[in-house]
């Protein structure tokens, strides 16, 4: 990050608000550039209360000036007492941490014919992250051609988004799931050509998983990028490998420090070109979150 | 052997204050008493977050003869006021770790304690063979760990098995050993004066201590590995408790741990007898905490006018 150094900063909090049950909206002052951060990086929140002494991992939901925004679910005692924090307190926050989603690596394979299609498949907590990297996916798009704007309607500020993707041939689709209640659809629209919702009990949109919807929408997207609980990544990884689609998935683990010192957050991978080991154990917090969904050895 | 300096002006680090952190261990002289505790610093990761030369020595990851795997996820849990781990110790091994981690831990200027861990008397030996021939400054034995020859019970708990793994790792070392301690014993001082009489050139105190976390809901252990070392400022009353019973015990120099997150509670580990201190899992919740907790040391020296390290052990009434 630009002038800011690694480590831990006092950061104003600007907005703190329920946006669905048991679900917040945190956004916090922040000093670093967008540029600096990759979608699907994520960032440790100190709490107050000292008893509560290791940090809350929670993934970068959108950056934009000077503005970091998280959504968060109440799930135990660390979140809850974030939900009780008010506008205008601080808190204290890392700077950026992990390996985000390799953007590069798309937008080098939507340079040529071949990649058209890209699908965010999110489930839950694994929607927030989905902003931030369908935002960049938006730009990686616009910058790969010379294509016209939609009509008159050029967005000054950000002329990505007004981008003609039929023209340039190219589709962002959202599949995300939830158990009932939907949030961040409006704010993916944004960005995405569509998203398509789907609730376990059926509340709204499709009924059923993501999975599920993908295979039911006529299995769109030559390039998968996935975040969620686990049986649905080792879901739509294993949908992904057997079509032969590229597909990245960002993890979850139980950390301790989430900058590599702990080595309390491992996961197994298998990379593609390794024939030596059957897997090497890798850092969730620092050489992933997000690996390369056909190298994830999933453990049952 | 231990030397504190006293106050000799000196063209170290600390030149520019009247303040003379640096000690001296098993003749092995350290800038300033700030070590990093095992398996809470990683010098690429770590190193990324401040200046590794600010620190008197690193004390590694545990190695072992052979890699290990560690236990499977999850492995962190946490507790009131602190945490429970069972990494499990995984880590490359002792050749890999020659090899690709050590030359870059030596080319600071801050001292290198490597940390040893094993389930055998002969892995322990034949590690700490290979590091003799090495440019590490000193050998930190974990004791901690389950011997498995002898039904899984951890060396350190036992007075026989901590003063014959001392005598065999003596026996081979070219380098000054420091035995690490396991505080889930009955009688520290006991183990203490044991490791001294076979020769060991230091003690470092404590390890974590056993611990266990049960989510009632899922009505299953948080951690696979069912029980974990608690670690973290919960701890310190213990380890400073201990670092004072070990220091009335013996000689030796003592590099005192446990729950240190504040430059205050550093203070309260060389009050108690300490002569070197490691910061662990303060580390791992503020990667800068080793330095800040130096800095806060220093201002806690100027403040109440101490000048060296000698005059905060002596100062205990
Ligand atoms: C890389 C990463 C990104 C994440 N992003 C988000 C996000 O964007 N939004 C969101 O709501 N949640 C996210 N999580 C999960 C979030 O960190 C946990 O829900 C939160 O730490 C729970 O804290 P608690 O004190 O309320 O729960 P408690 O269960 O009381 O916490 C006890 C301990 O367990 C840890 N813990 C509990 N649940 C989890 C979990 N699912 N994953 C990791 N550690 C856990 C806590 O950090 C704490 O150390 C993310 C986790 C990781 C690893
Ligand atoms: C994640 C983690 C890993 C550890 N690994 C080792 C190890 O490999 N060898 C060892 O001797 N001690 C190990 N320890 C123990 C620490 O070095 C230290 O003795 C203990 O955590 C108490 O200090 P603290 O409260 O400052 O963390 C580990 C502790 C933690 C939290
Ligand atoms: S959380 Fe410490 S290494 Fe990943």
């Amino acid at each position: 990050m630009t002038g800011v150094a690694p480590g831990i900063l006092e950061s104003k909090i600007l907005g703190n608000e329920q946006i669905a049950r048991e679900i917040y909206r945190m956004t916090l002052e922040y000093e670093g550039g967008e540029n600096e951060i990759k979608p699907g990086q994520f960032v440790n929140l100190y709490l107050n209360d000292k008893s509560m002494i290791l940090p809350r991992p929670v993934s970068i939901c959108k950056v934009e000036n000077n503005r970091l925004t998280l959504v968060y679910r109440v799930v135990g005692k660390g979140t809850e007492a974030l939900s009780s924090y008010a506008p205008g307190d601080s808190i204290r926050v890392s700077t950026p941490l992990g390996n985000g989603y390799d953007v590069t690596d798309i937008a080098r394979r939507l340079g040529t014919e071949c990649t058209k299609t890209i699908v965010l498949a999110a489930g839950g907590l694994g929607v927030p992250p989905m902003i931030e990297l369908a935002k960049s996916l938006r730009k990686a798009i616009a910058g790969t051609t010379d294509i016209p704007h939609a009509a008159d309607s050029v967005n000054e500020a950000a002329p990505f988004l007004t981008v003609d993707m039929a023209a340039a041939n190219k589709k962002l689709i959202a599949v995300i799931g939830f158990q009932d209640e939907v949030f961040l659809s409006e704010e993916l629209e944004q960005y995405c050509d569509s998203v398509l919702v789907a609730t376990d009990n059926g509340s709204r949109g499709f009924h059923g998983n993501v999975l599920e919807l993908i295979k039911t929408a006529g299995d769109p997207g030559d390039y998968y990028l996935a975040c969620g609980p686990k049986p649905m990544l080792k879901a739509v990884a294993d949908y992904c490998v057997e079509k032969d689609i590229p597909i990245q998935v960002s993890l979850e683990e139980r950390m301790g420090c989430g900058y590599g010192a702990c080595v309390g957050c491992t996961c197994k991978i298998k990379e593609e070109n390794d024939t030596e080991v059957p897997f090497k154990l890798k850092k969730v917090c620092k050489d992933g979150p997000v690996f390369r969904g056909n190298e994830v050895v999933w453990d049952d | 052997m231990i030397s504190f300096h006293k106050n000799q002006k000196s063209a170290g680090s600390n030149a520019d204050c009247d303040l003379d952190l640096r000690v001296t261990i098993a003749g092995v002289t350290l800038d300033n008493p700030v070590t990093t505790a095992s398996g809470t610093f990683s010098a690429k990761e770590s190193g990324a977050f401040y200046d590794i030369n600010e620190l008197g020595a690193v004390i590694t990851k545990g190695v072992s003869l052979e890699p290990w795997d560690g236990n499977p996820t999850p492995r962190i849990a946490e507790a009131y006021g602190g945490m429970l781990n069972a990494v499990g110790l995984q880590n490359p091994g002792v050749d890999a770790f020659i090899r690709d981690e050590l030359p870059y831990l030596k080319s600071f200027k801050t001292k290198v304690i490597v940390n040893v861990a094993g389930k055998t008397k002969d892995e322990y030996c034949r590690a700490v063979e290979k590091l003799s021939e090495t440019d590490a400054d000193m050998l930190e034995i974990n004791i901690s760990c389950p011997n498995i020859k002898e039904g899984g019970i951890s060396f350190g708990a036992d007075t026989a098995m901590a003063a014959d793994i001392t005598k065999a790792v003596k026996r081979i070392s070219t380098k000054p050993i420091l035995m690490k301690l396991t505080p889930n014993v009955t009688d520290i001082a006991e183990i203490a004066r044991v490791v001294e009489a076979e020769g060991a050139d230091g003690i470092s105190l404590i390890n974590t201590l056993l611990g266990m976390k049960i989510d009632i809901y899922k009505k299953k252990p948080v951690l696979w590995n069912r029980m974990g070392g608690l670690s973290g400022p919960v701890v310190k009353p213990v380890a400073v408790r201990m670092v004072y019973q070990v220091r009335r015990a013996v000689k030796i120099p003592v590099i005192g741990l446990g729950g240190i997150m504040t430059g205050e509670d550093a203070v309260e580990f060389f009050m108690a007898g300490a002569d070197v201190i490691s910061i662990g899992t303060a580390a791992l919740v503020d990667p800068q905490a080793p330095v800040r907790i130096k800095r806060e040391l220093i201002d806690f020296m100027k403040n109440n006018g101490y000048k060296n390290l000698q005059e905060i052990r002596d100062a205990l009434l």
